[in-house]
């Protein structure tokens, strides 16, 4: 691991001017994503500010019927919270489904939201990467592609997002908010907070440098039956290869994201439409203008089966 | 640039204060600093869950979190559970049950279980658990699920719930 100078901040004034301060700062909370890259010298920052102290541990009510998560509630408390598990089972069950007991423990809101793809070759660091080293190639193209994306990919880079808890975030129209360095405070739509890799697979997110996700907001619970069926190869523990978030009404009609599949939580509100009508035609519309690789063809066949489960269990 | 810091903690009821490279992990600190080398370093890289150990009651994996950020919090690790003349109910269930070979993830393996049966107890659902909404159950499947950072190379698993299991009551 290269050295670093580290610093608490006290408050999000605070750590913008921190980050602000130090070239090559980042922020850390949780810390079980980057610490890990840290190790392997996939991150190199200079300063860690710790924005565990800014008081963003509180789940609230908002004047809408929603609520708004801070972005350190630790991925367990939030999986548990009372209101979560009412209004927002999919989000609890996305939550429960990712990682150990242990890390749960740690991974923050939107640490969790943040953190980075598991390809590999991305961790590889003998390997060419455009998301690690941009301009140096993908190895992952004519490797083993078994896990990577099959829709929204580049010929830079066809790595996955690994978040189960953004696929929930994206069925349920969070919103992200910021502070930017400046001061000046914004809402992300979830749906515009990830990037497709495009020519430039180290960009991920719609944040600027030294921006700090302060919380996320969810709208009022929308009612249905809520399920996250992950797919993957063991029974625990282990990255998706495949996951359906859905949420379905008594009349059949409702929303569906998928994970394992792109750069980002993938949802196509177009594709909603044909919920009623099964899982044919949504997936038609879901994954058109899919490219997977030889080794990856079948996650198509996969959404699809996985998400006619999904509807069959929620009809009851 | 400044790469030592002073953190403060409470280790197994024990104040410590050390003076770290802000790169020392808990796991590093625990091992290498305060000489408690019951904590195992498996992975490295919060893969394995041989390094478990429990932070203001919560489980954690501390090899991927930095001493440093560590300043007031309490620690417990296998040496504040119990000891060779006084056991821990679940080393001694471990030893009945036969719940290692080699012993290595064995200092993990109880510490995530005494945490494990807290979160249980404290209604915290799980994967399996059926509803959401209902207090969680001691079942074997339950115990398997959150168990699942836990890794033992010998697979002494079935052993493993089996302890875990007479420690935390079987289902009513």
């Amino acid at each position: 691991m290269r050295a670093f100078s580290y610093e608490r901040a006290n408050s999000p004034a605070d750590a913008a001017a921190a980050v602000r301060a130090h070239d090559r700062a980042k922020f850390i909370a949780g810390g079980t994503n980057l610490l890990d890259l840290m190790k392997l010298e996939i991150e190199t920052p200079a300063h860690l500010v710790d924005v565990n102290g800014l008081g963003f541990d509180k789940i609230e009510s908002t004047p809408d019927g929603g609520l708004r998560i801070g972005a350190s509630v630790r991925n367990t408390t939030l999986a548990a919270d009372p209101s979560i598990r009412r209004g927002y089972g999919l989000l609890s069950r996305a939550l429960l489904a990712g990682a150990s007991g242990q890390l749960r423990n740690k991974a923050t809101t939107a640490g969790n939201l943040l953190q980075r793809t598991r390809c590999p070759y991305f961790y590889d660091t003998a390997q060419p990467c455009n998301k690690r080293k941009p301009g140096s190639g993908c190895a992952a193209i004519g490797g083993l592609t078994r896990q990577h994306a099959v829709i929204g990919s580049s010929e830079a880079c066809i790595a996955t997002h690994p978040s189960d808890m953004a696929v929930a975030m994206r069925a349920l129209d969070a919103t992200v908010e910021t502070v930017t360095p400046g001061g000046a405070t914004r809402k992300i739509p979830i749906a515009e907070l990830h990037c497709l890799p495009g020519n430039t697979p180290d960009i991920e997110t719609t944040l600027a440098p030294g921006e700090l996700i302060t919380a996320v907001t969810l709208p009022k619970p929308v009612g249905g039956t809520h399920i996250y069926r992950k797919v993957r190869d063991r029974a625990s523990y282990a990255f998706a290869l495949v996951s359906v978030g859905a949420i379905v009404q008594r009349d059949g009609t409702g929303r569906v994201a998928i994970g394992g599949v792109a750069h980002k939580p993938w949802r196509v509100e177009a594709a909603e439409t044909y919920m009623a009508r099964g899982a044919k035609q949504v997936t038609a519309v879901l994954l058109d203008g899919a490219r997977p690789t030889q080794e990856n063809a079948f996650k198509l066949t996969l959404v699809e089966r996985t998400l006619s489960s999904v509807l069959a269990e929620a009809k009851g | 640039m400044t790469v030592a810091e002073e953190v403060s903690f409470d280790i197994n009821g024990a104040s410590r204060t050390l003076e770290l490279d802000t790169r020392t992990t808990l796991l590093d600190a625990l091992r290498e600093h305060l000489h408690l080398t019951g904590t195992k370093k498996g992975c490295d890289h919060g893969q394995c869950g041989a390094c478990t150990v429990i932070v203001n009651g919560q489980r954690i994996n501390s090899c991927l979190t930095l001493a440093v950020m560590h300043q007031g919090d309490s620690i417990t690790t296998i040496e504040g559970l119990g000891t060779p003349g006084n056991l821990h109910p679940l080393q001694a269930a471990f030893v009945k049950h036969d719940g290692y070979q080699c012993g290595y993830c064995t200092p993990g393996q109880i510490c995530s279980a005494v945490a494990a049966i807290d979160e249980i107890k404290a209604g915290i659902p799980s994967h399996v658990s059926a509803d959401l909404n209902a207090a969680p159950k001691l079942t074997e499947t339950e115990l398997r699920e959150r168990m699942s950072g836990n890794i033992c190379r010998c697979g002494a698993y079935s052993n493993i719930i089996e302890a875990i299991t007479e420690v935390a009551g079987r289902p009513a």
